[in-house]
């Protein structure tokens, strides 16, 4: 029950401070994306204000063998900066710079920002749902190929 | 720059900040949004906490919402365009293992190599395309 009301109360707060930010609006996320039109630096401030508190959060961790309420830090495991890392944010970019909308303030506004969201919402877990899908074959075929 | 919110955009920053903070102290977890939802999709052991999170997400804004109203959101991407687009995102930060929050935040935030690549990679594009549809193709 422990990890569920922490993972709500870090969700409040995420989704709080999207919206206070402005973030949640995709004409001000393209306003921060188009440095030669009318240029909104606001998402820089945004991160300037997210990182230093995220870092501060893992200085304290380093005090602690485990977190409060699960038995390991799960840090991501890959280290190498490879191919699909950088094919990934290239897609990704190109997606967010047409539409304006990253996942979070996509699912933040999903319940009250009418069909442009829902559009959005359901094109991106269709995107995800091919990845997996193409994952899923990949793998697969390169057990086969192990035990061939 | 008629719209640049210093203070507010900062404010929320540290919001969010506090949410990655919080989510790494408690769960272990690195608060990336794209990867909390992807992870559900193969309905994981741990799908508590990420619906969880996902929960807290949807309900946050309404926090914001009852402070001070409605928030200013003006979508200008027509339907094709919303389709391309979540295609792109949704392949695009699976493949790439994160999208602003794992990466943009919690990855420049750890200093992680694999991050700051990934967020120059992401915003150059992002940049880029905006520029494409807004000025070359006169948008």
């Amino acid at each position: 029950m422990r990890p569920m009301l922490s993972g709500l109360a870090a969700g409040l707060l995420f989704g709080h401070g999207l919206t206070v930010s402005g973030m949640i609006d995709p004409a001000k996320v393209l306003g921060f994306l188009d440095i030669t039109g009318d240029w909104d630096p606001s998402l820089a401030f945004v991160m300037g204000g997210a990182i230093p508190v995220a870092a501060l959060g893992g200085v304290l961790a380093r005090r602690r063998a485990a977190p409060a309420c699960a038995a390991a830090f799960v840090a991501p495991s890959k280290t190498r900066i490879d191919t699909p890392l950088c094919l990934g944010a290239l897609l990704f970019g190109i997606g967010w710079g047409l539409g304006g909308y990253c996942p979070g303030p996509a699912l933040a506004s999903l319940l009250w920002g009418g069909t442009p969201v829902l559009v959005f919402v359901a094109a991106m877990l269709a995107g995800m749902m091919l990845y997996q899908g193409l994952d899923r074959i990949r793998s697969s075929r390169a057990l086969k190929e192990r035990s061939a | 720059m008629a719209h640049f919110t210093p203070l507010a955009s900062t404010v929320g920053g540290m919001l969010i900040g506090l949410s990655a903070a919080l989510l790494w102290l408690m769960n272990g977890r690195i608060a990336g949004i794209s990867g909390i939802l992807g992870g559900l999709l193969t309905w994981p052991a741990d799908a508590g906490w990420r619906i969880a999170f996902l929960v807290g997400l949807m309900a946050g804004p309404f926090i914001a919402i009852a402070l001070s109203g409605w928030p200013h959101v003006t979508v200008s991407a027509g339907t094709g365009t919303l389709i391309a687009a979540g295609l792109l995102v949704g392949f695009g930060t699976r493949l790439g293992g994160g999208c602003t929050s794992g990466h943009g935040v919690c990855g420049l935030a750890r200093l992680s190599p694999r991050s700051i690549t990934a967020t120059l990679l992401f915003i150059a594009a992002a940049g880029v395309t905006v520029f494409v549809t807004r000025h070359a193709l006169g948008g």
